[in-house]
């Protein structure tokens, strides 16, 4: 299990809960298992999109990217630039 | 409207066109003579990088009436280099790496070569004012401030 | 992160380097071509007619007596653009071409393509439309307000908490710890309001395209872009036509800082050209592009910070409302997430707001939202170290993020070079040099994501061993000499043998924009890979002409050698060898690389600034400037410098004049650069840089984007500066001089 940290306003979408649970290898398995938990999280995470950081790594596209049981996971809204 | 037929010399080479007499000297220059070295940032007269010379004078073309130039002499960045050569000001923005994008970069080079020709030995305040008409929003100034005024050194010992 | 992408320090032949940009000459002679700098035979020209109300209901628009000018060949409006869209494309077709509602000042309405320039502006006169104004509002803090006029209705999502007005349509907040708690901690407490205006990137080049769509879909688009993959991309779903029929190319950019990373004029060009059967130029005015591209934000702001006596922050808490235009996303989030992100702090929360108002809809500008939230902290910040008598760079070093704090916005960071840039500004000759009277100094850190983005690159060799290099992010401050440098040097060759070519949509895989400071790290990135990819595939073509295992070659200097004297005794290959031979030893040779990179490292700035205030007029000079920002890696230090010194003088604009003014009626005051002012060479004096370089570990040379970092600090160092100097505390941006006045008259002082 990894567990996944939430921004504060993504929380009240969650049970209020500050991280989540989930049971995952990749990216893609820490979004969907979210989603599956807290069904409100879907147009943000998988409609709009996030990034997400893996141990202090931003991945903002590579759902294939491996997260293991003790990876630091932090949600973060997508990151885009000028 | 009726069109008018005007000639001039651009660059040292004999020109004749014609034009609507609303259009610019940088309208005839981009769209008529396709020499698009000079661009249009503003149309009104306020970022110069549409800088040429009249007559030993730099001007911006945006505000110049094409027909203005019967029997002118008009001077480009398109005339600049002398053959394969470049002026000592296009080295040194190239050394000093004064230009990021490099729209400003033709309107610059053609504003400063006036300075140049009016003094050798600028101050950078001089430089600074100078080029006060000429609008550059990626370097901030600093890099072509410092290849003016280097340009200038190296064209004081030619 | 795949391993071979991560940092290892080495050695560097041509990297670090300052060779001449190998497009230099192009562009110091005037040959290189722009956007407006392309014509087509048979080629019309577009024009635009653009609402003058700030908020309308189209009841009509009639097109008749425009189409019987006889240099008129076609007209469109919103009919003649993809229905079903949704979300953020719709949003952008409802910018390109307004539908029921004009939502400001400057909304696209319908365009003309003629024969003649003149002829397409003098037949817009001819298009009847008629307009039902409807109540506006272009503040953001009145915008929230529940009786404010709506915008629109139905955009806000499931963040924003009921009962808010309708124009209120993101909320995001982050943060962790419990401030009160911290609060209660502090020795002094203080919270402030803070506004800054809406500024324009101020891109020297006007937008500028020329389109060509015939009725089967088959398109050619040439433009200034900050992403050509993408504007095909959107100008497909615009149209209603297939991505890869639509070959666009990047014309040279007349810069973009964030501005030309979407579409404005392109779809309605390629419009008009599918109904004219002709190709269609359109080129912007300076006022359309004030009135109808898109600037930043405009924000409102409140900060609060608790430090102890001894220097240490207890608490932060901030709320950040900014208003993006008529359409969603504002980069309020950005705001919120950025501000304290230089500060290792137990106790922060950061909230945001994203609001509607009848304005453009807002674009990226260079780290969007970042220095305005770092203008308010950093403002904050400078207060308490005056009111405590603390320095302000011992301050920030000992509440400064390092490797492993906890960022505000969630993660621990990784290496960064934060502590770095500040001990640089500490040792810096001008953080000692005495002031004159009448000036003040100022500091100020700023922080910026980065970004990475889908990138592909293909290096292929020629018969003579040079190497042609296709990316596919424009360049737009000399990005091909940091491409050719890094080629060059994983090759091992000269680095005037590779020329770098910015590739079109239809000879290169998908590129995202160059934006998020992205260019270096990821083309770059992915330069070396590909690269890489051309080595190995060298080694085996030498491995097989002297019959060993491709494992014992190695690739050094630009030749390929055995590994040792076990793998048998050759002569070393060079590339140029390899390349003769190619077309006989298995086929042409070229390295490849496509993929999303995630190892953007984060970067930081430290801005010192020195500002004297003329008590008589308001007027306010930088009369020193020095910028110490964390680079990674610098792969041409001049270029590195020159994002440095331009960020730092796009926020001496913001901070003391650049401003959208709107009037009463809703409509922008000063849509051109006599009345909206940059800065000029004879406001400044040289941007003095240092360079810090604290290697990403997810880089092969461990480059950090650098182009956006460089406006975070500014807003706030200049406005702490001028404070220190006029001896009122500046909280509303720009600092123009009437506003510097009113306050130091408030003030009782001058
Ligand atoms: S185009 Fe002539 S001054 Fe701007
Ligand atoms: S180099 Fe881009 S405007 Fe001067």
């Amino acid at each position: 299990m990894v567990e996944v940290v939430l921004w504060a306003s993504l929380r009240r979408l969650a049970d209020d809960r500050e991280s989540v649970e989930v049971d995952a290898e990749t990216v893609k398995d820490v979004l969907k298992g979210l989603v599956e938990q807290y069904p409100a999280l879907r147009p943000h995470l998988l409609d709009r999109g996030v990034s997400v950081s893996v141990d202090g790594q931003m991945v903002t596209s590579g759902w294939n990217e491996k997260i293991s049981a003790n990876s630091e996971v932090v949600l973060l809204q997508r990151i885009k630039g000028g | 409207m009726k069109m008018m037929h005007v000639t001039t010399s651009i660059n040292g080479d004999p020109t004749e066109f014609l034009c609507d007499p609303r259009e610019t000297m940088l309208d005839v220059l981009r769209d008529r003579l396709n020499l698009t070295g000079a661009k249009e940032g503003c149309g009104t007269g306020d970022c110069g990088a549409c800088s040429i010379i009249l007559g030993g004078e730099v001007i911006c073309a945006c505000l110049m009436l094409a027909a203005e130039a019967e029997g002118q002499d008009i001077e480009t960045v398109e005339g600049m280099a002398n053959d394969e050569n470049l002026h000592p000001l296009q080295k040194k923005f190239l050394e000093h790496a004064a230009l990021q994008c490099g729209i400003c970069t033709p309107g610059i080079l053609v504003a400063a070569k006036a300075l140049l020709e009016k003094t050798n030995n600028p101050t950078e305040t001089e430089v600074r004012y100078w080029l006060a008409g000429n609008l550059c929003r990626c370097t901030g100034y600093d890099k072509i401030v410092r290849a003016v005024m280097d340009a200038a050194e190296e064209m004081r010992s030619l | 992160m795949a391993l071979d992408d991560a940092f290892e320090a080495r050695e560097f032949k041509v990297v670090g380097t300052r060779p001449i940009r190998p497009d230099g000459i192009d562009k110091v002679t005037g040959r290189a071509r722009f956007g407006a700098d392309a014509s087509a035979s048979g080629m019309l020209h577009g024009a635009i007619l653009r609402s003058p109300h700030p908020h309308a209901r189209i009841t009509s628009i009639d097109t008749s007596r425009a189409e019987s000018h006889p240099s008129v060949k076609a007209i469109v409006t919103r009919d003649d653009f993809a229905k079903e869209l949704s979300g953020e494309d719709w949003n952008v077709l409802e910018n390109v071409m307004a539908g029921e509602r004009v939502l400001y000042d400057g909304h696209a309405v319908a365009a003309i393509a003629a024969t003649s320039v003149l002829a397409a502006k003098e037949a817009l006169a001819l298009i009847d439309v008629v307009y039902d104004p409807l109540p506006f509002v272009t503040d953001v803090d009145e915008a929230m307000r529940p009786d404010a006029p709506v915008v629109r209705e139905g955009v806000a999502d499931e963040s924003v908490p009921e009962g808010m007005n309708p124009n209120v349509v993101r909320y995001h907040e982050n943060g962790h710890g419990d401030v009160d708690i911290g609060f209660a901690k502090a020795d002094l407490v203080i919270e402030k309001t803070f506004k800054t205006e809406a500024a324009h990137q101020g891109y020297i080049e006007p937008h500028a395209c020329l389109a060509q769509l015939g009725a089967d879909g088959n398109g050619e688009l040439w433009c200034c872009t900050q992403g050509h993959f993408v504007a095909a991309r959107i100008c497909a779903r615009l149209l209603g036509i297939d991505a890869s029929q639509l070959r666009v190319t990047a014309s040279e950019i007349g810069g973009g800082f964030g501005g030309k990373t979407t579409v404005f004029i392109e779809p309605v060009a390629l419009a008009l050209s599918r109904k004219s059967n002709r190709p269609v130029k359109i080129v912007m005015s300076r006022e359309e592009v004030f009135r109808a591209t898109g600037p930043t934000s405009s924000a409102s702001m409140d900060v609060k910070i608790g430090m102890r006596k001894d220097g240490r922050i207890t608490a932060a808490e901030g709320e950040f409302r900014l208003q993006g235009g008529a359409f969603p996303n504002a980069p309020m989030e950005f705001a919120a997430m950025a501000a304290f992100a230089p500060y290792d702090l137990e106790h922060v929360r950061s909230k945001g707001w994203d609001v509607l108002c009848n304005r453009p809809k807002q674009a990226a500008y260079r780290a969007p939202g970042s220095p305005m939230g770092a203008f308010a902290v950093e403002s904050v910040i400078d207060e308490l170290c005056n009111k405590l008598g603390l320095d302000p760079i011992e301050v920030r070093i000992q509440n400064g993020s390092k490797e492993g704090s906890r960022a505000a916005f969630g993660p621990r960071f990784k290496r960064i070079g934060l502590i770095e840039t500040l001990e640089a500004a500490r040792a810096h000759p001008h953080y000692r040099a005495p002031l004159k009277p009448g000036q003040g100094r100022g500091l100020s850190c700023g922080f910026w994501f980065n970004h990475s983005g889908e990138t592909s690159v293909t290096l292929s060799l020629s018969y003579d061993g040079t190497v042609s290099l296709a990316v596919g992010t424009p360049d737009i401050g000399g990005s091909r000499a940091s491409m050719c440098q890094m080629a060059a040097e994983e090759l091992g060759i000269p680095f005037d043998r590779v020329r770098t070519t910015i590739a079109d949509t239809g000879s290169l895989g998908y590129n995202d924009v160059s934006h998020g400071s992205r260019v270096t790290y990821a083309s770059g990135l992915a330069t070396i890979k590909a690269a890489r990819d051309t080595i190995q595939k060298c080694c085996a073509r030498a491995a097989e002409e002297w019959g060993i295992d491709p494992e014992a070659v190695v690739w050094e200097d630009g030749c390929a050698k055995p590994s040792g004297h076990n793998a048998g005794d050759f002569e070393p290959m060079s590339l140029a060898e390899i390349a003769a031979n190619m077309g006989d030893t298995g086929g042409p040779i070229s390295g490849h690389f496509e993929a999303t990179p995630t190892g953007a490292g984060v970067s930081f700035a430290t801005h010192i600034v020195d500002a004297e205030v003329d008590r008589e007029t308001g007027a306010a000079k930088v009369t020193r400037y020095t910028v110490v920002q964390d680079a990674g890696k610098a792969i041409h230090p001049s270029y590195v410098e020159g994002q440095f010194q331009g960020g730092a003088v796009q926020g001496i604009g913001w901070a003391l004049n650049e401003e959208y003014v709107y009037g009463d009626d809703g409509r922008l005051q000063n849509a051109g650069f006599l009345d909206y002012r940059i800065p000029v060479a004879s406001d400044l004096p040289f941007i003095d840089t240092v360079i810090v370089e604290v290697p990403n570990p997810g880089h092969p040379y461990g480059v950090r984007g650098v182009g956006e970092t460089s406006i975070c600090p500014p807003l706030a160092a200049i406005a702490n500066a001028v404070s220190n100097a006029a001896g009122v505390r500046m909280t509303h941006l720009p600092m123009s001089p009437p506003r510097l006045l009113k306050a130091m008259q408030e003030a009782g002082i001058g």
